[in-house]
């Protein structure tokens, strides 16, 4: 589960966001839409912990995959320098993805921000007839991969927080709308915690399953160390489940969001 | 000729094929560890803190990255004594490794309890966690005073059918005090040092990172601290001490036994490397084999303090 990727490619998306592409066999020949790799972003001790970030793309004949991030802190501004031909310590790929039912003919991804990523994968690898994606992003300067997510999907939504691009408002506003005019099989979502709480609550009122894809603050990052974790339902009680290993996707109505 | 290298320890009573064990609550109930290495490699294991009844532990977030090192603040998540035993213990005796139940309770009462339930287990020791910085009721409510551990120890002992190791708190005035009264009280063995309490703030939100405030620091920036508590509590106590504290190989291994250390524990380190545990019982290997050690046994407190 551990190994040296190399770097093959790096692209700069906007000010903050790089993609990776990464060769792993072991990553690539196994990794499902909705899992992540946890990465060091450098030797010794700054930086100490691994990165959770998830898997974006897998290109299973070139034997890589992609991850996409934004620069958050002293980590994430290490990977941005990273350069072709470095070997990053990666583990991976981890956590449970999202559930792929072919039968479903309509399926809706719902992304904002940094949670966009993981979806793309989840689009190449559904065989929907009808697939709509909604991706959330700050303003205009903040928009990436659009052609990307186009290519995937046979229709592609963008709403910006103040409107300088596609359509102004929440994803979750968008998501209703769509709803209200053809019902879809089943819904994904990932981003930030009120979109996943918003969004679970919407599908309820009109009985759609959904996943969710949560984020925590992660120690080991493979089910040891129990700090990963978000309340979900268990019988008629909660429990905390872990989301590096019990996740990251977990079904809507298993999450309780406070 | 190469020379043979003996890498076993016995630690009043429990006997280890090798000085390296996971730290408690680093390392869940080995199932995860196990799919990356051997889990036979090992020394032992203290498994995940247990409590009597199954604990939900503190909100997230539970973890902060801070230099060289992480707060915790998991507040023993975990599933209770008898799920141990029932669903844990099976997978764990597949292994010839040992199996160290790191217990903890509220009350006194209850570390009699866990004592008793333990004792009848099939497991290798009990490590009793007087010393978890994350819980509000017990643990290191007892730990930290010399009184609150002879009281828990002095019953706990009475009980014990298994070699009892303490766990002490580093978060004290005088850890040497707290060791002996450990030892006074019938201890086989004490273990140190749990984390250090300590906090993070993010300026941005001007929030604390962990929800629960304040948390354990562990990780390469504790060494220092851990090492010079080991080395104290070996000068002023006869049995055996177990060291740790921001290990992550067997250079750091062999300074902990050099301070006086007859087995080590390895925690964080792994977080960051998985191989961290084996790669320590290896190091350790290497380093007798570079200055002619035949057994590890020879290190412990072989520190020149002119
Ligand atoms: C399952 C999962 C998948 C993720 N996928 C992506 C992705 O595809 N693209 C992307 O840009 N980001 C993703 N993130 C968020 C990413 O992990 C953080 O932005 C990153 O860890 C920040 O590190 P830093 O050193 O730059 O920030 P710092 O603030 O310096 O980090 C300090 C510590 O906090 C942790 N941390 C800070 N923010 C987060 C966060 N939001 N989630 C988890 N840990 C955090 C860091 O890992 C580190 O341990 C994902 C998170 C999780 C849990
Ligand atoms: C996430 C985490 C959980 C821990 N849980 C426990 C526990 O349940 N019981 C216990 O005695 N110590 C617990 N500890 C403390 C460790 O066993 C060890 O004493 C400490 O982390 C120092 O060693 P290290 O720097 O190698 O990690 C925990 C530490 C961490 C990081
Ligand atoms: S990060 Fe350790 S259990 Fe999830």
């Amino acid at each position: 589960m551990r190994s040296f990727a190399t770097v093959k490619k790096t692209r700069q998306l906007n000010h903050d966001t790089f993609l990776l592409c990464l060769k792993s066999e072991k990553i690539a020949s196994c990794a499902e839409a909705g899992q992540f790799v946890n990465l060091k972003c450098c030797d010794g001790l700054d930086a100490y912990l691994r990165r959770p970030i998830s898997i974006h793309s897998v290109n299973r004949e070139c034997n890589t995959f992609d991850i996409v991030f934004q620069v958050r802190g002293k980590g994430t501004s290490l990977l941005s320098r990273i350069r072709p031909g470095d070997e990053i310590d990666v583990i991976g790929p981890l956590g449970r993805g999202f559930t792929l039912d072919h039968s479903h003919r309509h399926i809706v991804v719902a992304g904002g921000g940094i949670g966009i990523f993981p979806l793309f994968q989840l689009l190449k690898d559904h065989t929907a007839a009808k697939k709509t994606a909604v991706l959330g992003f700050r303003s205009k300067d903040f928009v990436v991969l659009e052609d990307e997510f186009k290519k995937h999907s046979t229709e592609l939504l963008i709403a910006t927080d103040d409107g300088s691009y596609g359509i102004k408002g929440f994803v979750t506003d968008v998501l209703e709308k769509i709803i209200q005019k053809e019902k879809p099989d089943m819904v994904y979502f990932c981003g930030p915690e009120v979109m996943m709480k918003t969004g679970v609550k919407l599908l309820q009122k009109y009985n759609i399953p959904c996943e969710v894809s949560l984020e925590q603050r992660m120690g080991c990052g493979i089910g040891a160390c129990l700090v990963c974790v978000c309340k979900t339902r268990k019988d008629n009680d909660w429990d905390y489940s872990r989301i590096c290993a019990d996740g990251p996707v977990f079904k809507g109505e298993d999450i309780i969001f406070d | 000729m190469k020379k043979n290298i003996n890498l076993e320890v016995n630690i009043a009573g429990l006997s280890l094929k090798n000085p390296v064990i996971a730290a408690s609550g680093t390392f869940g109930f080995g199932r995860e560890y196990s799919k990356f290495f051997d889990l036979n490699l090992l020394g032992g294991i203290s498994v995940k803190g247990l409590t009597l009844k199954p604990r939900k532990g503190n909100p997230p977030p539970r973890i902060a990255e801070t230099p060289g090192g992480i707060l915790n603040s998991v507040g023993l998540q975990n599933p209770g004594v008898h799920a141990f035993i029932e669903n844990e213990i099976p997978f764990l005796r597949q292994y010839n490794t040992a199996i160290i139940a790191n217990a903890s309770g509220n009350t006194v009462e209850e570390y009699v309890e866990m004592t008793e339930i333990l004792s009848d287990a099939d497991i290798d020791a009990i490590e009793l966690n007087l010393s978890c910085p994350n819980v509000k009721e017990g643990c290191m409510t007892f730990g930290s005073s010399s009184r609150g551990v002879l009281e828990v120890v002095n019953k706990v002992k009475k009980v014990a059918r298994k070699p009892l190791i303490v766990k002490l708190t580093p978060n004290v005035t005088d850890i040497v005090e707290i060791a002996k009264a450990a030892e006074d009280a019938g201890a086989d063995a004490v273990s140190l040092i749990n984390t250090l309490l300590g906090m993070a703030i993010d300026v941005k939100t001007r929030r604390p990172i962990l929800a629960n405030i304040t948390g354990g620091l562990s990780g390469p920036c504790v060494k220092p601290i851990a090492l010079r508590m080991v080395y104290q509590v070996s000068q002023s106590v006869k049995i055996p001490v177990i060291g740790m504290g921001g290990i992550s190989n067997g250079i750091d291994a062999v300074e902990f036994f050099l301070a006086g250390a007859s087995a080590v524990m390895v925690g964080t380190a792994g977080f960051v490397n998985p191989m961290a545990w084996v790669e320590t019982v290896e190091g350790i290997k290497e380093y007798m084999t570079e200055n002619g050690i035949e057994d590890v046994k020879e290190l412990t407190g072989g520190l020149i303090a002119d």
